[in-house]
């Protein structure tokens, strides 16, 4: 693997995010994570829910404080919104939600949010309804109220004020799973189309993996707080190496007509505030081996110990 | 073979606008009959229609003949009866059919003591029963937890456990596993498939998912516009598709690993 001189646009290393409810055990959601993504890159973050992918994704925003290790944006460590208000790290991060309902001000016109986003960039060349425009809606919907959208049509709206805002990195967290089944994929192209388009980077969360498989260059496959499998899309769908993805991959039923059920991976997801000891996948691992209890795999990029690297390519 | 359910020529529409234009389907004891389409195309609908559950305003016409009764003509009393009790549904997100604030024994029993006039412990006992059927580890411990006590997955497990407590004969299970994990997701799709094996019940599978579809379905359907373009067993429809708007929908997958992507 070459690394460019100028680094990773987005760098996540080793890094751990607690969640903290008074009178209940800390919850490590993010534990000893790792991630890159280059410019123009699309990188898909994968995983059953509850292992962790909004966590992490909040924590690059600044939207949530990080207990160890670190996250740089363009070579910037990110620091925590309120710690810092205007974190220059931040100033080019762009993060789309589920639900469009949420991220979108009710009570103001489409076209005036988008115009915050361009405002932000200080871009006056371009108006909403150019970005309207860009995400396939119509320009004269710049005066609508987001009620007046329906469900795919509003995250199209929210893709846009995104954008307006020329993020360096968006991130999108499950964007689309509350979209009808019909508008899920197209929603997801045209994520990754604009982000490359504008170079920007693209962290593209999502529990479908038939999705991320259509638009990601790249995945990273997380487990209970850790990314255990990173690789080129194609790659690790041809050849997945860690016992999870392999799991996870077999899972998906296949469309060839031939009524194969899929494998089912048993046992559940062990409690994150308990995670067991040695590898955290061990418990539901078909291949558990004696180090496997004991030991944690704390390497890339297959965290397995049937997968270890050769010492000479440690770093 | 007998059809356990038959809609012929059925028409909807609402405020005006029609929805369906004529489908015609037919749901056998024992097979999973899977509808396909994009959303839209008037699969919801179909279900809704069969379980009198159209929305306020809507004009149907055409016959969904379910044991010798054209359910399109019953009096609303006795299509409550048939619908929760021989007539069952699953959707998208269970919490459409759970209720929060019931204990999940309370709402097991409810059904099945109204439906099946059963007295408090032989329902109890037979809720615990069905729990156990979709595999819910603990049933009698989880019989006393409300519904948000569960995970995503265990939640669906459960919404199907309710669908299934009068003995229906027929399911309706619309996007039942959109919403969850593959993981979790091939869990269901075996507990469909073996409820459907072993109780002989007839399933009508709504899903935009042709990869489910070739795991469970017996018969495919594909709705486009509110017709139904193509039908056949599994295998014809999704490797020998005749209309060109199920192949389009096959073209549109990505390529099987294998077959090398671009
Ligand atoms: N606000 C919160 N307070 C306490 N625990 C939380 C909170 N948000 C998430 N968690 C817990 O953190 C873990 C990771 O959750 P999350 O990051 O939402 O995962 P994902 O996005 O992959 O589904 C889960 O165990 C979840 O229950
Ligand atoms: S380290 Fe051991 S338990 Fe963990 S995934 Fe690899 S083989 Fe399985
Ligand atoms: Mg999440």
């Amino acid at each position: 693997m070459t690394m460019p001189l100028t680094g990773p646009l987005l760098s996540v290393e080793d890094l751990v995010v607690e969640h903290r409810t008074p009178g209940r055990p800390v919850v490590r959601a993010v534990a000893g994570a790792s991630l890159r993504v280059a410019a123009g890159e699309v990188v898909g973050l994968v995983g059953e829910s509850g292992c962790g992918k909004s966590t992490l994704a909040r924590a690059v925003c600044g939207l949530h404080g990080t207990a160890s290790g670190r996250i740089l944006v363009g070579g910037h460590p990110v620091t925590p919104l309120g710690l810092r208000r205007r974190d220059p790290a931040l100033s080019g991060v762009q993060m789309v939600f589920q639900d469009p309902y949420s991220s979108l001000n009710p009570r103001r016109r489409v076209g005036t949010q988008i115009a915050d986003g361009l405002r932000t960039a200080g871009d006056t060349a371009t108006s909403p309804a150019d970005l309207l425009e860009r995400v396939g809606l119509p320009r004269a919907f710049a005066g609508r109220y987001p009620h007046e959208f329906s469900g795919g049509q509003r995250q199209r709206v929210a893709i846009a004020r995104a954008l307006a805002a020329r993020p360096s990195l968006l991130i999108g967290d499950e964007p689309i799973s509350a979209l009808d089944a019909s508008a899920q994929a197209q929603v997801a192209r045209l994520m990754r189309d604009l982000a490359v388009e504008s170079g920007a980077g693209l962290l593209f969360i999502s529990h479908d993996l038939s999705v991320v498989r259509l638009i990601a260059d790249r995945i990273a496959v997380m487990y209970l707080g850790k990314v255990v499998e990173t690789g080129p899309t194609a790659e690790v769908w041809a050849d997945p190496r860690h016992p999870y993805t392999r799991a996870l991959l077999a899972a998906i039923p296949s469309p060839d007509g031939a009524g194969v059920l899929p494998a089912e991976l048993p046992g559940d997801v062990p409690d994150p505030a308990d995670p067991p000891a040695g590898c955290r996948f061990h418990p539901r691992c078909p291949f558990a081996m004696d180090v496997c209890r004991e030991r944690e795999p704390d390497f890339g990029p297959v965290a397995c110990w049937l997968h270890q690297p050769e010492p000479s390519t440690l770093s | 073979m007998s059809a356990a359910l038959t809609i012929e020529g059925l028409r909807v529409s609402i405020g005006g606008h029609d929805v369906l234009h004529g489908v015609d389907l037919s749901l056998e004891a024992g097979r999973v009959h899977g509808l396909a389409g994009e959303s839209g195309s008037g699969k919801t609908m179909t279900g809704l229609a069969v379980l009198g559950l159209l929305p306020h305003g809507s004009r149907s016409s055409g016959r969904i003949e379910f044991g010798g009764r054209d359910l399109l003509e019953m009096p609303a009393r006795e299509l409550n009866e048939v619908r929760g009790a021989k007539i069952a549904m699953v959707f998208q997100d269970p919490s459409t059919s759970l209720h929060p604030m019931l204990t999940v024994g309370r709402q097991l029993t409810e059904h099945m003591r109204h439906h099946l006039r059963l007295g408090r412990n032989e329902a109890r006992e037979r809720a615990a029963g069905l729990l156990a059927k979709v595999r819910i580890p603990g049933p009698e411990e989880a019989l006393k937890r409300y519904p948000h006590q569960f995970s995503g997955g265990m939640r669906q497990r459960i919404a199907i456990a309710v669908a299934l407590a009068c003995e229906p004969e027929v399911l309706i299970a619309d996007e039942p596993t959109t919403a969850l994990d593959v993981t979790v997701q091939a869990g269901i799709l075996r507990l469909l498939r073996g409820l459907c094996d072993d109780l002989g019940l007839a399933v009508l599978l709504v899903t935009h998912d042709l990869g489910v579809m070739s795991a469970v379905a017996d018969e495919v359907s594909v709705m486009k516009d509110g017709l139904v373009v193509e039908t056949g067993t599994r295998g014809q429809v999704l490797r020998e598709p005749r209309h060109p708007y199920t192949r389009s929908l096959l073209d549109a997958l990505p390529v099987p690993p294998g077959e090398n992507s671009p």
